[in-house]
């Protein structure tokens, strides 16, 4: 993907609105709007965190970024390929390849082991079993998690599972990490821990990454800063 | 998209589950075990009637005199001995007709050393053994010159045999009927019980000349009680049964519009009633297994619909790391199936196993065929593939951010 660094833009939205539609105790279709005209650029290797007050329409932006939602107005390209024009399967597969997801309730899977988390991601990208179980253990080793493999995310603490989360995020190489609130269910410490894990990343492997938080400490992490109000962008600043 | 992989995963998910799996399996084992039950019975008793159809002869009719009536009083069929010896052998000369057996009848008393036994003796002709399609179990029948002699010859019956003689071998003995000695040419096969319940099994046979002459006697010389009649094939059964009803009709002189003074009756079409109750037993029977098996497909629909709801957030998880649609679909679907298919498998082992109980408690024929078990296991994964695919559907169809939202 070397050659799109300088031309084309990971993501650009352009005049993206979002609405939700809701019947009342009538049977009137409300219809309720939660994002009105965004319109962003992020670059490969940037750091974003992104900040609002809850209803402010980050989760929801971020779940548009991740193609697990569609915009009801608007463009959104990532990597250059038009979103809106895609099959529920060409976004399956954008999910799988393209993006890895972060989230706050880690999301890992119950009675399965750690190992077998991470390489989920690969059972759907059609990888043998062999071959994926060892890119596995691979990133559990990189996120300091080789002792745990066989550990089933209840046996885990909060930090190891959301480092077992990361490690799946990681494991298809995908040029955008979306994280939505990764610290929210994490303390301090493991948060600064969980934080510096994303730096390095960001740094050393030039990975972009998009942070949904709503504590100034945690998005102190990120080099650029969007805050969102009411469905609107009103700040998009340098984080320095 | 592995399907190996998703096999393994949709595997685990049972697994994880093993008591509702149980539960549910138990539906389907129940089902299939019922189909293979009830199948193999009504199978059973199928063959069964056709073996007892095939002992009788095949093309049967049975002519017997008949009706009469004497000053507007109706006597029942047999009242009068309108048929005679004669008769038969005319009737065996026509094209439609392979044999015939012309029967007297009677109950006498036998001796044997210290031994006694009542039975019933019928005096006929050698073709009565082809006709009924008789097996010998040692020595012969009685010939054609034994009639015309009015020899002292009998063949015994299976039953009769075993009761007079023990583990001894009657042929060539001399037993006393009613006092007189007779020569035991023969023994036949057992041929167990008529379609109507009869012991065919305890009786003896002797010349139907001697019979006359000598056993029964006879009110009206040449008369018999009834005669066997075979026809030439199946096909033409009912041009044989006109052929010998014109045949009588002519030999009694029976004039237009007046009443046959004999009945033709094709035994053929009792056996068919027969085989045609055997058949629908066995539909009902299929039937109400099938209701068992379709119930227990529902309780899969239920428990995969409980199952998607419960793992939503699964399926969000699974479809943000990039499942598609046919991958949650196949997964879902791959767990009703490997419940059906699981639970067809233990319920075809319980269904031979009961049939084998029932065949043993119940001294029951048992049939149980390849198709039978290949149409359970079909079956089974259709009822999966049927009641799966909806739920399945159902999950597949979840909207990621929904499923990932969902509590």
């Amino acid at each position: 993907m070397a050659m799109n660094i300088s031309a084309e833009p990971l993501i650009r939205i352009e005049h993206l609105e979002k609405s939700y539609s809701l019947q009342d105790a009538y049977g009137h279709t409300i219809t309720n709007p939660v994002l009105f005209d965004v319109n962003l650029l992020i670059r490969y290797g940037e750091f974003v965190a992104i900040m609002g007050q809850s209803g402010s329409g980050k989760s929801t932006l971020m779940n548009i970024l991740g193609c697990l939602d569609t915009p009801s107005k608007g463009s959104y390209w990532l990597a250059g390929e038009d979103i809106s024009t895609l099959s529920n399967d060409q976004l399956a597969h954008i999910r799988n390849q393209r993006i890895g997801f972060v989230f706050q309730g880690f999301n890992l899977l119950k009675r399965m082991t750690a190992l077998e988390n991470v390489a989920m991601p690969l059972l759907y990208a059609g990888i043998h079993r062999a071959q994926s179980r060892k890119r596995a253990l691979e990133l559990l080793c990189r996120t300091g998690l080789e002792k745990f493999s066989q550990h089933q995310p209840n046996q885990l603490s909060g930090g190891q599972q959301q480092r077992v989360a990361i490690s799946r995020a990681l494991i298809n190489n995908p040029p955008l990490i979306l994280a939505d609130e990764p610290t929210g269910n994490l303390d301090s410490q493991t948060s600064q821990e969980i934080m510096q894990l994303f730096q390095k990343l960001n740094q050393e492997q030039g990975m972009t990454i998009v942070l949904v938080t709503h504590e100034d400490d945690i998005a102190a992490y990120a080099k650029r800063l969007i805050i969102l109000k009411d469905g609107r962008v009103i700040v998009d600043k340098n984080n320095i | 998209m592995n399907l190996f992989a998703i096999f393994t995963e949709a595997l685990g998910a049972l697994r994880q589950n093993r008591l509702r799996t149980g539960l549910t399996m138990l539906g389907m084992i129940i089902g299939v075990a019922a189909v293979v039950l009830m199948l193999s019975i009504g199978q059973g008793a199928r063959t069964k009637i056709t073996e007892t159809i095939a002992a009788m002869g095949s093309n049967l009719f049975i002519v017997v005199p008949g009706a009469t009536s004497s000053g507007g009083f109706s006597f029942g069929s047999g009242s009068v001995r309108t048929l005679t010896i004669n008769d038969a052998y005319s009737i065996a000369d026509l094209a439609s007709v392979s044999a015939t057996a012309p029967v007297t009848s009677g109950t006498v008393q036998l001796n044997y050393a210290a031994k006694n036994w009542s039975t019933i003796i019928t005096g006929t002709t050698p073709d009565y053994f082809i006709v009924g399609n008789w097996k010998m179990e040692s020595g012969t029948i009685f010939t054609d010159s034994d009639i015309r002699s009015a020899a002292r010859v009998v063949v015994l019956g299976a039953i009769t045999a075993k009761n007079l003689f023990g583990e001894e071998d009657p042929v060539g003995k001399t037993i006393r009927i009613t006092n007189r000695p007779f020569l035991v040419v023969g023994v036949l096969m057992a041929k167990g019980q008529s379609l109507t319940g009869r012991d065919q099994d305890d009786n003896i046979f002797i010349p139907i000349t001697t019979s006359e002459r000598q056993i029964t006697g006879n009110p009206f010389p040449g008369s018999i009680r009834y005669m066997l009649v075979q026809g030439k094939s199946a096909e033409d059964m009912d041009i044989a049964e006109i052929e010998i009803t014109q045949l009588l009709r002519q030999r009694h002189r029976i004039g237009k519009g007046k009443e046959n003074d004999f009945t033709v009756r094709n035994l053929t079409a009792i056996a068919d009633v027969a085989t045609d109750a055997a058949k629908i037993m066995s539909i009902v029977l299929g039937a109400i297994a099938s209701v068992s098996l379709l119930v227990g497909g529902i309780g899969i629909m239920n428990i995969m619909l409980v199952s998607v709801t419960e793992r939503t957030r699964e399926i969000g998880i699974r479809m943000a790391i990039g499942a598609n649609q046919q991958a949650i679909l196949t997964q879902f679907l791959l767990e009703a199936m490997m419940i059906c298919i699981m639970g067809g498998l233990l319920g075809l082992l319980i269904g031979i196993g009961g049939a084998w109980v029932v065949s043993q408690v119940a001294d029951m024929l048992i049939v149980i065929t390849l198709g039978m078990v290949g149409l359970a296991f079909l079956f089974a994964s259709a009822v999966g593939i049927f009641f799966g695919f909806y739920p399945a559907r159902k999950a597949a169809s979840l909207k990621p951010v929904d499923a990932l939202r969902y509590e």
